[in-house]
């Protein structure tokens, strides 16, 4: 199921991508752009590109043998040729069976180069969002549901109503505005009054942690994207824990005379977090939007600054290999969220 | 021309006391946080005679705090805007100005609360609504932005100046800027400065919120058509057909949202008409939904039914036929006399990738609500009735599921909108000149931590809006749960 899905996907993509629109762009951009219809075409027609879709992409995939055309002048062009191999090494299949994603037109580099360092960067993003997102919607979550109705209640989850009403590009602006600014907001404040060094708190880009992370650079990016999934987890926590302070179980503990920290702790917690358990293992897609908005607002090169990219420019094979990825991460995690939701549970797990 | 400052002379006596006021509230929150941990919790109790004594713990006198400074922070903000709204312009400085632009919203929002509060108890769930104060904040943030739409889009009013006229010398500048010798009836401030390209930030605010009102709840709206034609019997049926439409839902849902805009938002797929066929499917569903809605109810009185039907189905098709053909694209049946309107390519293209990202979403929550109230035993009285299959999805299920329906509907909306802030933050669908959140916020980020005025603005509305529609969420949820 998971390999059809992913094979219907990345046709679509594919599909799109290889529409003759695109492609016209594609041959634009890279010979020239003033070039005439005949030149686009047979640009296209020496590359392979005018082959029907589904050669095409059974060529992608490694199933066919590779697109090839020899020149009347002996060079040979071609999806398996690559600049720097010789035209005897270049091999007959080249597809994703075969464990090559391709070649990138934009960056001119083979896909699977570019995309590991892109998902390297990102991939420490993503940590310190979960290490600080998801501790801090459970506690508020926790906090909130503990006492239904009661004030903390009321007020904690007006907070997180207000977190997920708060888009990224909207939470990021107002950061960077008030926080990273050298004229406005708090930065000059604090430095008038000689608490930090620099005119701003924070940077208002992301550029040089890729280099080296640090405070400065990199929380406003984290909690960006950590703040609008917050008050999803939170709320979904919250409505797990009510459930649970309500049960039979928890009563019996109340009536045993057992404190209301140790019911909260021993007793309720551990089945309240089976719920959101699901839910941030879902948020995972999620993320992954907040992501390209947040790398694109930040210029931070990561997955979703080079999705953003591919894109703009059309360059098929490393927008697949983009939505490959993508689409694993949202299967990948639909399957830990079931198997995490059997191995949490009891009593499923014993039926 | 003086620039105005933010709440002009009113403020220099009016601010000291809003900012203690304001100070004093804060304090009182955290209090009220800390207090709920530390402190014995606050109870009523009520005695035998029917009398209640109120606590007068420490706990009580926070909460009491809390409600009174509300209050006054309430009478405070009115009172910025009634001073605003009757005094010349700079006595009250740009609040003043803008609040006194917003004098129609005003109106029609206080007339709005009176009618809906007097008569509450005969409005139903709408009624119910303004028992709580949640759903009422959001109400009137969700009424606010509406009425700015209808004033600005329907009136021509609030909005000060055009927003995609430039003038000369008000590059970036700072809110409250007066324009360099105005004409004869031109507005002579630029109330919340200028943009990059010189334009009036304000007016170009007020112009996107009718933008974001017209597409987010029709969107929405048409997602739920093809969320329920489709749902209601996936679930109801259940076997292969279910397992063909979860599959393409699923498929669609596993999309990166951004990925899917970016290759169905693009100039290139638009001139492959792609979006305009999405379009023909899409907005075929609301006829199969109407008809079929009608059909299964009435097809007991064929007399009423078949005229009724007719009539119907052929307003519906009209206004098919003229929003799917519009000349210059690839489907132009429609000759141009019959062609009602033509929906601008771009706003087209959007709508159509809004509705399609929204609806497998909401394809599920019915399927998951049909799988529910199907073991329901009003249903099984229905089939033993011998009712048809869609007499009971349209007429049995779907009455009993609006609860969850409504309350996801208002967070859609919400949601929708900040899909439309997305491709307009990406620069897709939409033109670069236009003046919705978020194209403005896009164009605002290059210079935002010099210039952080003309990002923010539109920043702030956008939030105020899907805040104000998920706050209404949270109160019609809570005002529904209690039947």
């Amino acid at each position: 199921m998971m390999l059809l899905t992913a094979l219907c996907l990345t046709y679509i993509v594919f599909f799109l991508t290889n529409l003759y629109p695109n492609l016209e762009k594609l041959a634009k951009t890279q010979g020239n752009f003033r070039m005439s219809e005949e030149a686009v075409a047979s640009y296209l027609g020496d590359r392979g590109y005018l082959q029907p879709t589904p050669i095409k992409y059974l060529q992608w995939l490694g199933a066919l043998p590779g697109y090839e055309k020899i020149k009347e002048d002996g060079t040979k062009l071609g999806k398996c040729v690559r600049p720097g191999v010789a035209a005897e090494d270049t091999p007959r299949y080249c597809g994703v069976l075969q464990g090559d994603w391709g070649f990138s037109t934009v960056s001119k580099e083979p896909v699977a180069n570019v995309l590991g360092s892109r998902l390297a960067n990102t991939g420490k993003l993503m940590f310190w969002v979960m290490v600080v997102m998801v501790p801090s919607a459970l506690v508020i979550g926790v906090l909130a549901g503990m006492r239904e109705g009661s004030g903390t209640d009321r007020s904690l989850s007006t907070v997180s109503i207000l977190s997920t009403a708060t888009p990224e590009y909207v939470s990021g602006v107002i950061f960077i505005a008030l926080l990273a600014s050298t004229r406005n907001g708090l930065g000059p404040w604090l430095h008038e009054m000689g608490l930090i060094e620099g005119k701003a708190l924070f940077k208002g880009t992301a550029k040089s942690a890729m280099d080296k992370i640090t405070f400065q650079n990199f929380t406003l990016p984290v909690i960006t994207i950590a703040l609008y999934g917050m008050g999803y987890i939170a709320r979904m926590t919250r409505a797990s824990m009510a459930e649970v302070m309500t049960a039979q179980y928890v009563r019996t503990a109340r009536l045993k005379g057992v404190s209301f920290g140790n019911i909260v702790v021993k007793h309720a917690l551990r089945n309240a977090l089976i719920a959101p358990f699901t839910v941030i293992m879902l948020q995972f897609p999620w993320l992954l939007n907040g992501v390209v908005i947040v790398e694109t607002l930040f210029s931070y090169t990561g997955f979703g600054w080079q999705l953003v990219n591919a894109a703009g420019n059309n360059d098929i094979e490393m927008l697949l290999a983009v939505s490959v990825v993508s689409v694993f991460v949202v299967l990948v995690t639909q399957l830990i969220s079931d198997i995490g939701y059997v191995y949490l549970n009891p009593r499923i797990r014993i039926s | 021309m003086e620039p105005l400052t933010w709440t002009g002379s009113f403020g220099t006596i009016i601010n000291p006391i809003f900012l203690v006021v304001c100070t004093a509230f804060i304090v009182a929150v955290v209090a009220k946080l800390l207090g709920s941990f530390v402190l014995a919790p606050a109870e009523d109790q009520i005695n035998v005679d029917g009398t209640i004594t109120y606590d007068r713990g420490p706990n009580a006198l926070i909460g009491l705090a809390v409600r009174y400074l509300l209050l006054a922070l309430v009478a405070l903000c009115v009172l910025y805007i009634l001073a605003g709204m009757f005094t010349p312009i700079g006595t009250v400085g740009i609040v003043g100005a803008v609040s006194a632009q917003f004098a129609p919203v005003w109106i029609a929002l206080v007339v709005t609360f009176l009618l809906s509060i007097t008569n509450k108890r005969k409005l139903g769930l709408y009624g119910k609504l303004f028992d709580s104060t949640i759903g009422m904040i959001g109400f009137a943030l969700l009424m606010f932005w509406f009425y700015t739409a209808v004033f600005v889009g329907v009136f021509d009013m609030i909005a000060t100046l055009d927003p995609l006229s430039q003038v000369s010398g008000m590059k970036n500048k700072l809110p409250g800027t007066p324009v360099r010798d105005p004409k004869e009836g031109q507005f002579a401030y630029y109330l919340l400065g200028g943009d990059n390209l010189a334009r009036d930030v304000f007016s170009r605010m007020v112009h996107g919120s009718v933008i974001v009102i017209v597409i987010a709840p029709f969107a929405t709206l048409f997602a739920f058509m093809v969320g329920i034609t489709l749902g209601l019997p996936a679930g109801y049926f259940g076997g292969r057909l279910d397992a063909l439409l979860s599959f393409l839902a699923n498929l669609v849902l596993a999309f990166p949202v951004i990925l899917l805009f970016y290759l169905l938002v693009t100039p290139e797929i638009v001139a492959t008409g792609i979006p305009n066929y999405m379009a023909m499917v899409l907005f075929v569903f609301p006829i199969i939904f109407v008809s079929v809605l009608l059909n299964s109810r009435y097809y007991t009185r064929p007399r009423l039914r078949t005229p009724l039907l007719a009539g119907v189905l052929l307003v519906l098709v009209w206004l098919y036929l003229s929003a799917i053909s519009a000349p210059g694209t690839v489907i132009n049946v429609l000759p141009e006399v019959m062609d009602l309107f033509d929906i601008n390519s771009g706003i087209l293209v959007v709508f159509v990738s809004v509705v399609f990202v929204n609806s497998p979403t909401v394809f599920r929550i019915v399927r998951g609500l049909v799988l529910d109230i199907q073991t329901r035993d009003y249903v099984a009285a229905a089939q033993t009735r011998g009712e048809g299959p869609w007499y009971i999805m349209l007429w049995e299920i779907l009455p009993n599921a609006r609860g969850p329906l409504i309350v996801d509907f208002c967070l859609r909306i919400g949601y929708t909108t900040i899909l439309l802030g997305t491709l307009g933050f990406f620069g897709l669908g939409l033109p670069p000149e236009s003046p919705d959140w978020g194209t403005t916020i896009n164009d605002g980020r290059k210079l935002l931590s010099i210039y952080p005025h003309p990002a923010i603005v539109p920043a702030v509305a956008l939030l105020s809006l899907v805040l104000g529609l998920n706050l209404l969420a949270d109160g019609l949820r809570e005002e529904s749960l209690r039947d």
